[in-house]
């Protein structure tokens, strides 16, 4: 006799046993420390903070240790932290210009003020597999040198000066926040950054490289690439002045664009903007072309490739909303597959009828 | 790094108070989609955070909350979502379709009736109905200012040309109050007539989509349809084999390798209800006979 199934919570509890168990792994094994993780494993820290949209090490890298390495798992447990945490404000917009370079290349000027620097970067390694790494190692100390104190003007402040790229004015309202109001379409640029910031790196990158590959190109050059750390600070009401709160490390990338002008503006470059936390110049550098692919209708260009497609690219970036709903599907949904079922076995009969009956007239034709 | 404390019921207070004027909205606007600022929840979008949003901001500490999916209090995300509010709000929980006050539901509407004291809250993965024949927002929300709804009796219309039916058979479109379009989650069209004129509050929360909407009690609701093809619900045409119930939706159910099937209730508490009451199918010994498991939370 069928009985009904029952013990979920049974099965739910012991699941979540299993899965304790197996994030453990074996136990002879030592165990991994959030220190470990923060220091060995701080890509993968940078961008959880990232598109968890939450600047904490400690908790992202408690996050991907519970996730197992999961790194989407670890953003939607950091979001869902996130949620339940008071809200003050929107600080005071980043002094970029006054950031502790750790590395800053620009792709359009052989050299400019403060040099380039290379600083801590896999590109010109050689991908070749480095067995040493496979057992305890050594590791140099690397060089140094002091600093210099110096503020290196950005490429895009560099080129403002002679009027060749379009000027960022500041919003004019107060910035918009998507996790405090519903986006709604057209979406102003704040938020859309807002929304890429947060985005899926793997999706704004295959978008990034669409506009690349003739899909909305966008004649994109890499003015400037900056990581290292800059101050943050939030304008105290009580006090009357801005108090700084700490500070965080950032890659910024400032797209340099061409633009062909129209009736009203003459020609110049434009600008399309990446800002991440931590070290991440793939995201940041897909996020400026992307940010500018949907600036296009703005700019008055010509509109039809995805990445320029506000809607459907500010819809589907988010990857805990696409987890969830992509996973769901494994939820139980037999009470409209019976639907379904119902409606097919009802029109296969009527198939099958029609056939049947058409069946006669045809061989009487064939006579 | 301390752990969090969390509010009653989850969110905090200025949340609450923002879904439920969203919901008041939706409320006074029967079938209009309200935006509101979805928060991120513990579970993932797609889950039911919608629902659990909505319901966290109307339950009080005296509610009694019961959570089905796909009709049954048993399925595991029921199970998760029924602990979730045990955890955060400490509220009595019920199967007991006539004891809640706040049945929260994924893909079924209960059997029995509902009450004016009762509220039912819907989990709504796409909360718009024009969704699939136009994907813009932008679009959509123009099309329902305008009541511009051609383009769904057209979709209606093709399938009847191509299938002699409609060949919708969940999530089924309604019109609400003559006015708004509504998507009434992916029920089955065999429930959308127990939408209409209902005692309840019907409230409908989509979380990854950012929506509220509504049914206020009393509320006539319509299946779209046409003259000469009338709106029909479907049902097996069979009985439920533990209860022998001849009007409930079933679930049809495969029990050994060659495909043999019975068909038993979907609704699980109306089918012990029944079972308890005397009734039984070809399979069904009385209630006493099947294992039943203790009182949740």
């Amino acid at each position: 006799m069928y009985v009904a199934v029952k013990g979920g919570e049974r099965a739910i509890d012991n699941a979540h046993k299993l899965l304790a168990d197996a994030r453990r792994g074996d136990r002879d094994v030592p165990e991994l420390s959030l220190a470990q993780i923060d220091n060995q494993l701080a890509l993968a820290v940078d961008r959880v903070m990232c598109e968890g949209s939450l600047y904490d090490r400690e908790l992202a890298a408690l996050a991907i240790k519970q996730a197992r390495g999961d790194l989407i798992e670890a953003i939607f447990l950091l979001r869902a932290y996130r949620t339940t945490l008071p809200r003050f404000g929107a600080s005071e917009p980043l002094e970029t210009s006054a950031m502790d370079i750790r590395r800053r290349v620009s792709a359009t000027f052989k050299d400019l003020p403060g040099g380039q620097v290379l600083g801590p970067t896999f590109d010109y390694t050689h991908r070749l597999l480095d067995h040493t790494l496979a057992e305890q190692s050594e590791v140099e100390e690397p060089a140094t040198a002091p600093a210099d104190g110096a503020r290196f003007k950005s490429v895009a402040e560099l080129l403002a000066g002679g009027g060749l790229i379009e000027g960022n004015d500041p919003p004019a309202d107060e910035v918009g926040d998507l996790t405090r109001e519903p986006l709604s379409f057209p979406a102003n640029r704040d938020l859309r950054l807002q929304n890429l910031a947060r985005g899926d790196e793997g999706f704004l990158l295959a978008l990034g490289y669409s506009t690349q590959r003739g899909f909305g190109r966008t004649h994109p050059f890499a003015g400037e690439i900056r990581y290292g750390e800059v101050e943050v600070e939030f304008f105290a009401e009580d006090a009357g002045f801005a108090v700084p709160l700490g500070s965080i490390s950032v890659t910024e990338c400032q797209m340099v664009n061409q633009f062909t002008g129209n009736g009203t503006q003459a020609p110049r470059f434009t600008r399309g903007y990446g800002l991440v936390f931590g070290q991440s110049e793939r995201k940041a550098m897909a996020m400026a072309l992307v940010d500018r692919a949907l600036r296009a209708r703005e700019l008055g260009e010509e509109t039809g490739a995805p990445a320029q497609d506000e809607e459907f690219v500010l819809s589907h970036s988010d990857n805990v909303q696409a987890t969830g709903f992509v996973e769901h599907l494994k939820l139980p949904h037999y009470v409209d597959f019976q639907s379904e079922l119902g409606l097919l076995r009802k029109l296969q009969a009527e198939f099958d009828a029609r056939d049947a009956a058409s069946e006669t007239p045809m061989q009487d034709a064939a006579e | 790094m301390s752990a969090p404390v969390y509010n009653f019921a989850y969110l905090d207070e200025q949340t609450k108070r923002m879904i439920r004027r969203a919901i008041l909205k939706a409320i006074a606007i029967p079938g209009y989609q309200v935006p509101f600022a979805s928060r991120e929840m513990p579970m993932p979008y797609g889950w039911g955070t919608g629902g659990v949003q909505v319901t966290a901001s109307i339950l009080g500490p005296d509610d009694k909350l019961k959570v089905i999916d796909q009709g049954s209090d048993d399925t595991t995300n029921a199970v998760s979502i029924r602990k979730f509010f045990v955890k955060t709000a400490g509220v009595e929980t019920t199967t007991k379709t006539n004891e809640a006050t706040v049945i929260q539901t994924r893909h079924r509407i209960p059997e029995q009736a509902l009450t004016e004291d009762q509220v039912l809250v819907y989990q709504v993965p796409i909360p718009e109905p024009l969704r699939f024949l136009e994907p813009r927002e932008t679009e959509t929300r123009r099309m329902h200012a305008l009541s511009e709804y051609g383009l769904m009796h057209v979709k209606l219309y093709e399938d009847i040309a191509r299938h002699g039916h409609i060949a919708t058979t969940y999530a089924y479109p309604v019109e609400v109050g003559g006015r708004y379009v509504m998507d009434p989650s992916p029920i089955p069209k065999f429930d959308n007539p127990k939408l209409s004129d209902s005692a309840a509050l019907q409230l409908f929360g989509a979380g990854r989509e950012k929506r509220i909407y509504a049914i206020p009690p009393h509320t006539h609701v319509k299946s779209l349809d046409f003259e000469d093809h009338p709106f029909e619900p479907y049902r097996h045409d069979a009985q439920c084999e533990l209860c022998g119930a001849m009007d409930s939706y079933l679930d049809e159910v495969i029990t050994d390798d060659a495909g043999t099937r019975m068909f038993v209730c979907s609704d699980t508490d109306f089918c012990e209800d029944r079972r308890a009451a005397g009734h039984h199918g070809p399979q069904g010994g009385p209630v006493a006979a099947i294992e039943k498991e203790g009182a949740h939370g």
